[in-house]
């Protein structure tokens, strides 16, 4: 029996021995309340502070900058509600790109019922936002922009750095966010270079624990709480803060941040834990090589599959369209070989094609006949060469068997 | 006040001459199964036309209203406020009616203040109570008159029927929740229900079910075509019409090998109806091999292309040796749509999952298909088709839904 060959890791990835053991101790040993007055509290505050300091770093921000949260789409909530309901009478105009994930998406249209503007960015055929584009749509009254740093249908890295600019030039307050769930620990980000006053995170794409992720709110970034109550993590976040969570997050970033401080010392596959991102990176072009060369007239997205376009593509996320197969049934015959892959689009069921998934790949403007059979292959650290081999394999055997029955 | 008791009345059964018992005793297990578990227990006994379900002690009545309002044969279900006999002797007559007033509104469902008008119905089955029915029956609705200045008396046509039963013990009763009608669970034979994921299928089985039938189901699985999650969704769908009806054999059946087949060799347009007739040819013989004596669909005329009466005539006629049960043929889609949302399948059956009659159709399939064509083309294949209609059928895999 084959092992499995786990290629989803943009949906989610394996929780990480680190993270599981430092919670472990965080929820037998250290299971204070760090808001409790006496030593236990104390003790678990401590071990907060530890973890919020780790976090910080990862960002080269300081630990007050950092607000713990249950995952990216609290974060997004929070940046995009928080920073609309304190923005008050200075403007109500927002601006997103299309290939935002819905928990922007969605959160921004959410404010259209309270008299919102959103003005929606297009991209190019790579997926990529125009930074001109931004400096266009900025106008007196825009309070926010919400641009993601890595997109997770096809991977396109956004010029971050150039649409800061734009937003900062013109000469507004407004503030400046990115969704990084799929981008942190993944590429270079530079909040301060970037202009980035907003950035939210996910713990569970980079083998840390679910129910984790945390918002960067840059200091002097005035927010509301979405949330009310007890008034932890100085006011922004109410709830008794999860201590467990919180060390398990950040023992998986310290180990996702590792390779950078002796970037260019690792060698071979085994040196994943050093610098994962060159070592998937890696593995991405292999997969694309073999799976070019194997499988015919298959399609490589995004900047992945465009020549001089490498640095727009992050390193772990390989979007292919395989003309002549439908992406759902070409997942599950993968899934019969012990390998899991993501459909390019939620659903393909036929009353549902319409309204659900693909968002990217539309706005792309990929042909309507490929949006339906594009899949996902998103690697980790955790993955090998040999894996890569196996299922370029796979994929030239199963695609003409399939192309048959079209 | 807590109900003391449930009066299960039912229709049809009371019709039915000298198999009366044997449906009656049909109809006091399916309400003992449905109510096995539920709060202290229950004493299920048959008096005189009606069920009588007595608490043996503490439960919740909602629980008992959703478990008894799936139980197949019950017409209507009447809770009861009852008063135990003290020093084996019923209440005397001041003491009914203190209790007739103080559990009038529980009993009537309506509320202190609300202008109706209202009769009191008196059995005397206990013939040693000193006053007669009649005289039991004007003494309580005088003084319900008494305490309640917004009742009036009317012997016709009254908003309220507040029945008194003199019994082993006292029941106050009047509300009446509906049932689910029908026939006792296990008073008909065995059925196979073609089970897709659709809204349909579900509430055809319901329906055969609610005649008293017990039911088996088939579902046709189509890896990698259909995921584990159609499948999944399947197995949810026979628990849900399981709940009415007792526990369903779910057969599984990998259905590509059939499909790809079809796919491969005969016309393109006539792919959905050759595949229906597999299914049935399938359903049948699994039918047959675990003893059931019909098949039941969930088809109803021109809902799609494979459902015209001229498809409807071509996928029969794969059917040899048993009757198909069709109780949606004549039936519109909202109808069925209400339905499967009454019986409580729909949310599951829209589940957006793709179905093995949804993967490989043509863009314009056959609407009226001749049957002397179809089994030409079909006998066609014909050796490849039995053998690997057998593998499957061989291949089979169940599960107790």
């Amino acid at each position: 029996m084959m092992n499995d060959i786990y290629l989803d890791n943009a949906a989610t990835t394996r929780c990480c021995p680190e993270a599981m053991k430092a919670m472990e101790q965080a929820l037998a040993a250290d299971y204070g309340n760090p808001s409790s007055m006496h030593r236990k509290g104390f003790e678990a505050e401590k071990i907060w502070k530890d973890a919020m300091k780790t976090l910080a770093g990862t960002l080269a921000v300081t630990p007050e900058e950092i607000v713990f949260t249950s995952g990216g789409t609290e974060s997004d909530n929070m940046a995009i509600l928080g920073a609309a309901r304190a923005a008050g009478r200075r403007g109500k105009h927002v601006i997103i790109s299309a290939v935002e994930h819905a928990a922007v998406a969605n959160t921004a249209a959410s404010l259209e019922k309270d008299g919102y503007e959103i003005t929606v960015l297009p991209v190019d055929g790579l997926g990529l936002v125009d930074p001109d584009e931004v400096k266009r749509a900025m106008r007196e009254d825009t309070i926010l922009v919400s641009v993601m740093a890595v997109n997770n249908e096809v991977g396109s890295v956004q010029r971050l750095d150039e649409i800061g600019k734009a937003v900062k030039s013109a000469g507004g307050s407004a503030y400046f966010h990115t969704d990084a769930v799929q981008g942190y620990g993944k590429i270079d980000i530079d909040v301060k270079k970037c202009g980035i006053d907003l950035l939210s995170v996910s713990g569970h794409k980079l083998h840390g624990p679910k129910g984790t992720g945390f918002l960067y709110v840059k200091k002097g970034v005035r927010l509301e709480p979405i949330m009310y109550g007890g008034g932890q993590q100085r006011g922004l976040r109410s709830g008794t803060m999860n201590v467990p969570g919180a060390v398990g997050l950040a023992a998986a970033a310290a180990r996702a941040f590792a390779g950078q401080a002796d970037k260019g010392k690792h060698g071979a596959a085994e040196s994943a834990a050093g610098n994962e991102r060159e070592y998937t990176g890696r593995l991405r072009t292999l997969l694309a090589d073999r799976l070019k060369s194997g499988v015919e007239k298959i399609v490589i997205n995004g900047p992945a599959g465009a020549s001089g376009m490498e640095a727009y593509a992050a390193p772990h996320i390989l979007s292919v369209s395989v003309p002549g197969v439908r992406a759902e049934v070409l997942l599950h015959a993968l899934e019969d070989e012990g390998i899991y892959v993501s459909a390019g689009s939620a659903c393909s069921s036929h009353q549902m094609k319409k309204t659900h998934g693909t968002a990217t790949l539309r706005a792309m403007g990929l042909d309507e006949a490929l949006l339906d059979s594009t899949i996902r292959f998103s690697l980790s650290r955790e993955n090998t060469a040999q894996e890569m081999e196996r299922t370029a394999e796979v994929m030239a055997s199963l695609v003409p068997a399939l192309r048959r029955f079209s | 006040m807590k109900y003391g008791a449930y009066i299960i009345k039912y229709a049809e059964i009371g019709v039915k001459g000298k198999n009366r018992g044997f449906f009656e005793a049909a109809l006091a297990e399916g309400v003992s199964r449905a109510l096995s578990g539920c709060g202290d227990g229950f004493k299920v006994t048959c008096i005189a036309g009606r069920l009588y379900v007595e608490a043996l002690g503490d439960h919740d009545f909602e629980d008992v209203k959703e478990r008894l309002g799936k139980v197949f044969g019950v017409l209507g279900i009447c809770p009861a406020v009852t008063i135990a006999r003290v020093d084996r002797k019923l209440p005397d007559i001041d003491a009914l009616c203190d209790a007739a007033v103080k559990c009038f509104h529980q009993v009537s469902g309506i509320e202190e203040g609300d202008k109706r008008t209202f009769k009191v119905k008196c059995r005397r089955v206990d013939k040693t109570y000193p006053l007669d029915s009649m005289e039991v029956a004007a003494k309580i609705g005088e003084k319900l008159l008494d305490a309640f200045p917004s009742l009036s008396v009317d012997v016709h046509e009254p908003d309220i029927l507040f029945h008194v039963e003199l019994r082993e013990q006292v029941n106050f009763f009047s509300l009446e929740i509906p049932g689910p009608g029908g026939l006792p669970t296990g008073t008909a034979g065995k059925a196979m229900l073609l089970l897709s994921g659709g809204i349909d299928s579900p509430v055809a089985g319901y329906m055969i079910a609610r005649r008293g039938a017990s039911l088996e189901a088939v579902y046709f699985h189509a890896p990698p075509y259909t995921s584990d999650r159609a499948k999944a969704k399947v197995v949810e769908l026979a628990e849900k019409v399981a709940g009415y009806c007792g526990k369903i054999r779910l057969h599984v059946i990998n259905f590509t090998a059939v499909q790809l087949a079809i796919y491969e060799k005969c016309p393109k347009d006539e792919l959905t109806i050759i595949m229906r007739r597999q299914m049935m040819r399938i359903a049948e013989k699994i039918a047959s091999n675990n003893g059931c004596i019909g098949l039941i669909t969930g088809e109803s005329i021109g809902q799609v292309a494979s459902q015209t009466m001229q498809s409807l005539l071509v996928t029969d006629a794969a059917v040899m040796n048993m009757p198909v049960y069709r109780p949606l043929i004549a039936m519109d889609k909202q109808y069925i749509i209400d339905m499967s949302q009454q019986i409580g399948t729909y949310e599951t059956s829209i589940l957006p999952y793709e179905d093995c009659c949804t993967i490989f159709v043509a863009k314009h399939p056959v609407t009226r298909p001749r049957l002397d064509v179809i089994v030409k083309h079909e006998s066609e294949i014909s050796g490849e088709l039995d053998r690997l209609v057998e593998e499957a059928i061989a291949g089979e895999e169940i599960i107790e839904a």
